[in-house]
């Protein structure tokens, strides 16, 4: 009998902890996808962040750096400047990429660092409770908005990877989402060509990812699957915003 | 020179009055070396470059100045609980806030009672030559590959910018301990993690309690101070980095009036030389420390000398002329003899 579906190498064969209907897994299997396919995964050192994301190392079966909150891309740059002939990627949440580490992300990126970051917004702080992001919709209940996101006050939400498009230090970025299996090959098909740049040593990769919290967007996970594809994809597009080789 | 003498080839820096002469220095001479040099968008970028480059096992640095040193502590606590060596120099302003940018010792306690958060400890060396800023240096580096710790050369504008003679030399050999803990992508074998979180049962207390053994035993092996005209004094100043060369002018001018004043001096400020102070302390009663700030060491002193020696303490923090001359320490050194 062919065996024509498993679990990629680059992960391990251990049960995750994250909750029913997170996309984390998901999101994980798709990158280790790439690794594989790449050949990678030896030659890899993941930078993990703080958040749900933090154990990066319990699931992949490559070496990790843990980073301090918001600080992956800075670790990530002295990582590959260090050993430029390793794979280096980001794996990091809204809350840790768009707060408290926009400075690091910003300048990573127009460094044009030779790194890929794999961005994961749910719009919210997951692993905290569920606190408010800087990429939560307007309107959206958190527990620090509790009535609400209201743009007069909190601003609204970021647009990350169409910020960082237009920097020139750029080579890729895109925003995927893995609420369908049609978008779902697409972040697959993404992430690959972000891979692609940093093995070509073409410069900074970007991949966002729109993904689902059920547990502290207090949904169960079909219909916060169905938010994603919804209300998420509406006010984040989707798309391929920088892809300096097809130019 | 030290640094790059010791094998670092990896600097990332952020402008800060009174230490630009480094990171110029070094983005002048890392490309000619196969190194890298990033000027970073901050201080904190800037020491997380720092633990991204040491997780891979190699040697790198950063320097800074206490506001600057301030933002760093963040990853320095990090890199304390991953047990990642590096090395970070702090030539200090005076403060606090933005202060000055004169001659100071007021981060004392930042630098050695942990700064950062989580209870930990860094090797702390405070040089008070260009020739010891350079030999520490290369020593700084050796000793946080060995315990697999930050380490901190602690100085001020006075040291930091002072010209002197200096003797290059080749680092001395030194046998060091496997980086069997060193990422570089697994392949094929163990996978590798450096990390600080540690939520399983027990599984914390157990890391504090291998991190306080190390810190046992840099007290034990690795502390270092030095000794001028001790042996028959009555009186023995101390004080570390630039106090202690105004001290020892002191010294000098009280020796030639015929004064039994000695000098110790600590070179490393974490391990504090505790042994060298209990055994002085044994015989001669009386120390005077002296310091650019208000008292600081001076609680290590105490905490050090034998239990029925007498502590003086005099200090100025220091601003815009604020430095002591050689004739005013002399003359807190008669007050007590």
């Amino acid at each position: 009998m062919q065996q024509v579906f498993k679990k990629p190498a680059a992960l391990k064969d251990v049960q995750t902890h994250f909750c029913p209907g997170c996309h984390h897994g998901t999101i994980h299997r798709l990158v280790a996808e790439a690794l594989d396919e790449f050949g990678l995964q030896e030659k890899t050192i993941g930078v993990a962040s703080v958040g749900c994301s933090v154990f990066l190392y319990h699931y992949f079966d490559i070496d990790v750096v843990e980073a301090p909150h918001g600080r992956a891309p800075a670790v990530a740059t002295g990582v590959k400047r260090a050993k430029p002939e390793s794979f280096v990627f980001t794996y990091q949440g809204d809350g840790d990429l768009a707060a408290i580490g926009t400075a690091e992300i910003i300048h990573a990126a127009n460094r044009g660092e030779d790194i890929t970051v794999i961005f994961v917004n749910n719009t919210t702080y997951g692993m905290t409770g569920g606190q408010m992001a800087p990429t939560t919709l307007l309107g959206q209940k958190t527990s620090t908005s509790p009535y609400g996101r209201r743009s007069e006050k909190e601003g609204f939400p970021i647009r990350v990877t169409e910020m960082l498009a237009g920097l020139d230090g750029v080579a890729f970025a895109a925003r995927t989402s893995v609420d369908s299996p049609k978008n779902l090959m697409d972040a697959k098909r993404q992430i690959k060509k972000a891979f692609q740049y940093q093995v070509e040593g073409k410069g900074f990769s970007f991949v966002e990812v729109l993904s689902a919290c059920p547990t502290n967007w207090g949904m169960n996970a079909v219909a916060a699957n169905e938010r994603v594809g919804s209300e998420m994809c509406e006010y984040f597009k989707l798309g391929v915003f920088k892809d300096t080789a097809s130019l | 020179m030290g640094a790059i003498e010791a094998g670092c080839r990896y600097y990332f820096g952020y402008p800060i009055t009174p230490q630009n002469d480094i990171p110029e220095f070094m983005s002048r001479e890392m490309p000619g070396l196969n190194g890298e040099f990033i000027q970073a968008e901050s201080e904190i970028a800037a020491i997380n470059m720092v633990m991204g480059a040491a997780a891979t096992g190699a040697r790198a640095m950063t320097s800074s100045s206490g506001p600057g040193i301030s933002l760093k502590l963040e990853a320095i606590s990090y890199m304390a609980g991953m047990e990642l060596p590096c090395l970070i120099v702090n030539i200090s302003r005076s403060g606090p806030g933005l202060g000055g940018i004169d001659a100071s010792q007021g981060d004392y306690f930042q630098a050695v009672k942990g700064g950062g958060h989580g209870g930990y400890h860094m090797v702390v060396i405070a040089p008070a030559s260009i020739q010891e800023m350079y030999d520490m240096t290369m020593h700084a580096f050796d000793l946080a590959e060995i315990y697999r710790t930050p380490v901190m050369i602690l100085g001020d504008s006075v040291v930091g910018q002072m010209k002197e003679p200096l003797i290059p030399h080749r680092r001395p050999k030194t046998e060091f301990p496997a980086k069997d803990w060193a990422l570089r992508g697994t392949g094929g074998g163990e996978q590798r993690v450096v990390k600080s979180l540690f939520l399983g049962d027990g599984e914390l207390e157990a890391h504090n309690w291998k991190l306080h053994a190390k810190y046992q035993q840099l007290q034990e092996k690795e502390a270092r101070w030095e000794e001028y005209e001790t042996s028959d004094a009555t009186l023995i100043v101390t004080g570390f980095g630039s106090a202690a060369r105004i001290a020892k002018s002191a010294v000098m001018m009280a020796r030639e009036e015929g004064l039994k004043v000695g000098l110790l001096r600590p070179i490393t400020l974490f391990p504090f030389p505790v042994q060298a102070f209990a055994s002085l302390t044994a015989r001669c009663k009386k120390v005077l420390d002296i310091e650019l700030n208000t008292g600081q060491m001076v609680e290590d002193v105490r905490l050090s000398v034998a239990r029925d020696a007498e502590v003086h303490f005099y200090g100025r923090p220091s601003g815009t002329g604020s430095l002591p001359t050689p004739e005013e320490l002399l003359e807190q050194i008669r007050r007590y003899l």
